[in-house]
């Protein structure tokens, strides 16, 4: 992730891992703002129990970084109260699948006070969730619950993929008056990669990436199987496949003239995500390519995601999680390449 | 001592009119001579009449629907009239009295009813938030937004109100372990109105409302809701506490809803009318008129004044009706997002373009 060189300087560019440039993105709001507060559960002393809050506390005071008791609903709803006051909260969840006590303040309140009251109200706040699975955690500690927020309206989704738009992205989440809902992939926490602290984001926090140019297929992905994705661009052009890979960034918005101008290159579209299928955000993008680019389709929209259960326990996990194989199947059976499921399509 | 025993509560004028000695609450509406509480007893008769008048409206078909305050209005306009404008106010639905104390313009409240708008007024414009319909969910705003004036250092406090059904709500009880754990300049008035729709008090709670405050280390008082003044000294003294930095206090006004929830439910399923008698008896405005009265502070002529006055409000609310414009039929997807939305922005004009078409397009 080289920066803009232009701006570059040797002071600026620094390899950080993901959840360190997380701290940085953070660092810098609280510095640049004194309306940033952070909230959250053990996000002071102790520093997140992935430490993205590591010395914030210390550099900028309990009422600047605030542990909050035990309560989720009501990091939620103080923030909702913060920003009447004028605030910019940033909370954090401390995982993806202790976000439903909150949910409620979430649609019903923080999502919809700005249109309830015809725009008089703002509620910037920033809600931050690992999200996803990878880490051989125990129940509620992997899920991957984008969906439900990118269907309520009046919430921005986002997802980050690397430690440059992890820093650039949150920058522009707290900056933005909208709700953003903040999805950090947490098994790419320790991922580095180079950040420019400098650098002006180049692109709109709405708008998605093609992080590899292809004419065969487009891959749509975002947060965790980013990496995952590449590995399939990679793989497939050993066997002559040339794959588009796409990071969507924004959920919510869902960027969707990049994917239809890729998709009219290439005519074929497999999305992957590690939420459960249903529902998902592979079945909103499958579906409105299919409406905006029928004409274009050499064959079916594919589908690479978790599975409609449970998370499972760790010791299935490889098996609920897409991967590389599984990927790498669903380009085949987009280019016409039979594989073993590829009878199920017309099976009902 | 704040702090009122289980099952007692606070009451400064009684149901027959006359002022009890109330030690620690007195010198708080020692201010409030006879010119003050005739204010307060207007307050609470326009408020009677906004609620007739909108009851009416509904029954013709020009709003859809009202939740009525009727025999709430001494603990709205009580606990309104402690604060200052500054302060910040977090309602439910039925705050209607509290919201026309702070100068809501009519029109935009009845907008709400009428289904032209969401919630209604500005928020900023008169200091209290979009009215909560997902019950209890206001405490925590309130809560919130105290935190704030505490990292402000300002002396502004907020407010919440919500019902006896909202204590059973979780958000309701995160807000007092929030407030109690921040010292939050916050007031938690309960109008315990004794019904949840249909849901006797009882099925709530087994206790006194205020005794649950303690536990969460907020002191509480328990006040005459029906006693304009006590409710005045109450939130007077919680609204002391929190500017100098004492933290959140809860009042439970007890008080009775002598209405429907809303226009669209019928008490007499479930409402003895016994009952109801017996709070009629108990009422609100009354006891104020009957004081000042008795003090000869009230004569006809001043009678005839705050009719006329109440008359002069109930007619503007129902011209406020008239003068509503019709809603431009795109503008819903104009204020989802404060920021530009791509998505929205297509949608809006697909259904821009479905419209056009009524107009002379060829469908």
């Amino acid at each position: 992730m080289a920066g803009q060189k232009t701006a570059d300087t040797a002071e600026t560019v620094h390899t950080l891992t993901l959840s360190k440039s997380i701290n940085e993105g953070l660092r810098r709001a609280l510095s640049d703002n004194e309306k940033v507060v952070l909230m959250g559960e053990d996000i002071g002393d102790l520093g997140g129990v992935f430490r993205v809050t590591d010395g914030l506390k210390a550099e900028f005071g309990p009422s600047r970084v605030i542990d909050t008791p035990l309560a989720e609903a009501g990091i939620i709803g103080t923030a909702v109260g913060l920003a009447y006051r004028g605030y910019r909260p940033v909370c954090e969840i401390q995982f993806d699948g202790f976000i439903y006590p909150g949910f409620d303040q979430i649609v019903a309140q923080v999502a919809k006070l700005h249109a309830r009251t015809s725009g008089d109200v703002r509620m910037p706040i920033t809600i931050r969730v690992p999200f996803g699975g990878g880490i051989g955690s125990v129940e509620h500690h992997s899920e991957s619950p984008e969906a439900y927020f990118a269907h309520t309206a009046g919430l921005r989704v986002v997802s980050c993929s690397n430690p440059q738009d992890a820093y650039s992205m949150l920058r522009q989440a707290i900056a933005s008056d909208d709700p953003v809902l903040f999805f950090e992939p947490k098994r790419r926490y320790w991922m580095k990669g180079e950040v420019n602290l400098e650098q002006t984001p180049e692109r709109s926090l709405s708008s998605a990436r093609v992080l590899t140019s292809g004419t065969d297929v487009t891959l749509v992905t975002y947060g965790p199987l980013v990496p995952t994705a590449m590995d399939v661009a990679a793989a497939a052009a050993e066997d002559g496949i040339s794959v588009e890979v796409i990071d969507l960034r924004s959920l919510q918005p869902v960027d969707f003239d990049a994917v239809v101008a890729s998709v009219r290159v290439t005519g074929r579209l497999v999305v992957t995500h590690e939420a459960q299928r249903f529902a998902g955000l592979g079945a909103e993008i499958a579906a409105t390519i299919t409406e905006r680019c029928f004409e274009y389709l050499e064959a079916a929209p594919e589908r690479v995601t978790g599975f409609d259960t449970p998370y499972p326990p760790a010791a299935f996990e490889d098996q609920f999680l897409p991967d590389l194989d599984r990927i790498l199947d669903a380009v085949d059976r987009a280019m016409g390449r039979r594989n073993s499921l590829s009878d199920w399509r017309f099976d009902g | 001592m704040l702090l009122t025993h289980s099952g007692e509560y606070v009451q400064l004028l009684t149901p027959r009119g006359e002022r009890v000695d109330a030690p620690g609450f007195d010198p708080w509406v020692a201010d409030i001579g006879s010119a003050e509480l005739r204010s307060l007893y207007e307050d609470m008769l326009i408020s009677r009449r906004l609620d007739t008048e909108a009851t009416a409206l509904q029954r013709q078909g020009e709003i859809g629907l009202w939740p009525p305050l009727l025999g709430q209005e001494a603990a709205q306009v009580g606990s309104a009239h402690a604060l200052r404008q500054s302060d910040f106010v977090f309602g439910s639905y039925r705050e209607n009295a509290v919201a026309y104390c702070r100068g809501v313009d009519l029109t935009t409240m009845i907008s709400v009813w009428r289904g032209n708008a969401n919630a209604g007024w500005n928020p900023y414009d008169i200091s209290m938030a979009a009215p909560a319909i997902i019950i209890g969910a206001q405490s925590l705003h309130a809560v919130g937004y105290a935190m704030g004036c505490n990292f402000d250092r300002s002396d502004d406090i907020s407010i919440a109100y919500f019902g006896d059904g909202a204590t059973s709500q979780g958000d309701v009880n995160e807000a007092m372990v929030f407030a109690a754990s921040f010292s939050a300049p916050v007031i938690f008035f309960c109008q315990n109105n004794h019904y949840a729709i249909s849901e006797p008090v009882g099925v709530q709670t087994t206790k006194p409302i205020a005794d649950r405050a303690p536990g969460f280390g907020i002191p509480s008082i328990r006040v005459d809701g029906n006693d304009v003044l006590a409710v005045f000294a109450a939130t007077a003294i919680a609204a002391d506490r929190a500017r100098s930095g004492n933290g959140p206090t809860y009042i439970e006004a007890v008080t009775y809803r002598m209405g429907p929830h809303t226009t669209s439910d019928d008490p007499t399923r479930y409402r003895p009318e016994a009952e109801l008698e017996e709070w009629r008896a108990k009422d609100p405005l009354d006891r104020v008129k009957r004081y000042l009265i008795n003090a000869g502070a009230l004569d006809d002529a001043q009678l005839q004044e705050i009719d006329d006055h109440a008359d002069e409000v109930a007619k503007d609310l129902r011209a406020a009706i008239r003068a509503l414009p019709e809603p431009d039929p795109l503008s819903f997807f104009d204020t989802v997002f404060a920021e530009p939305n791509a998505h929205l922005a297509r949608q809006r004009s697909q259904h821009a373009a479905y419209l056009a078409a009524f107009d002379g397009g060829e469908r």
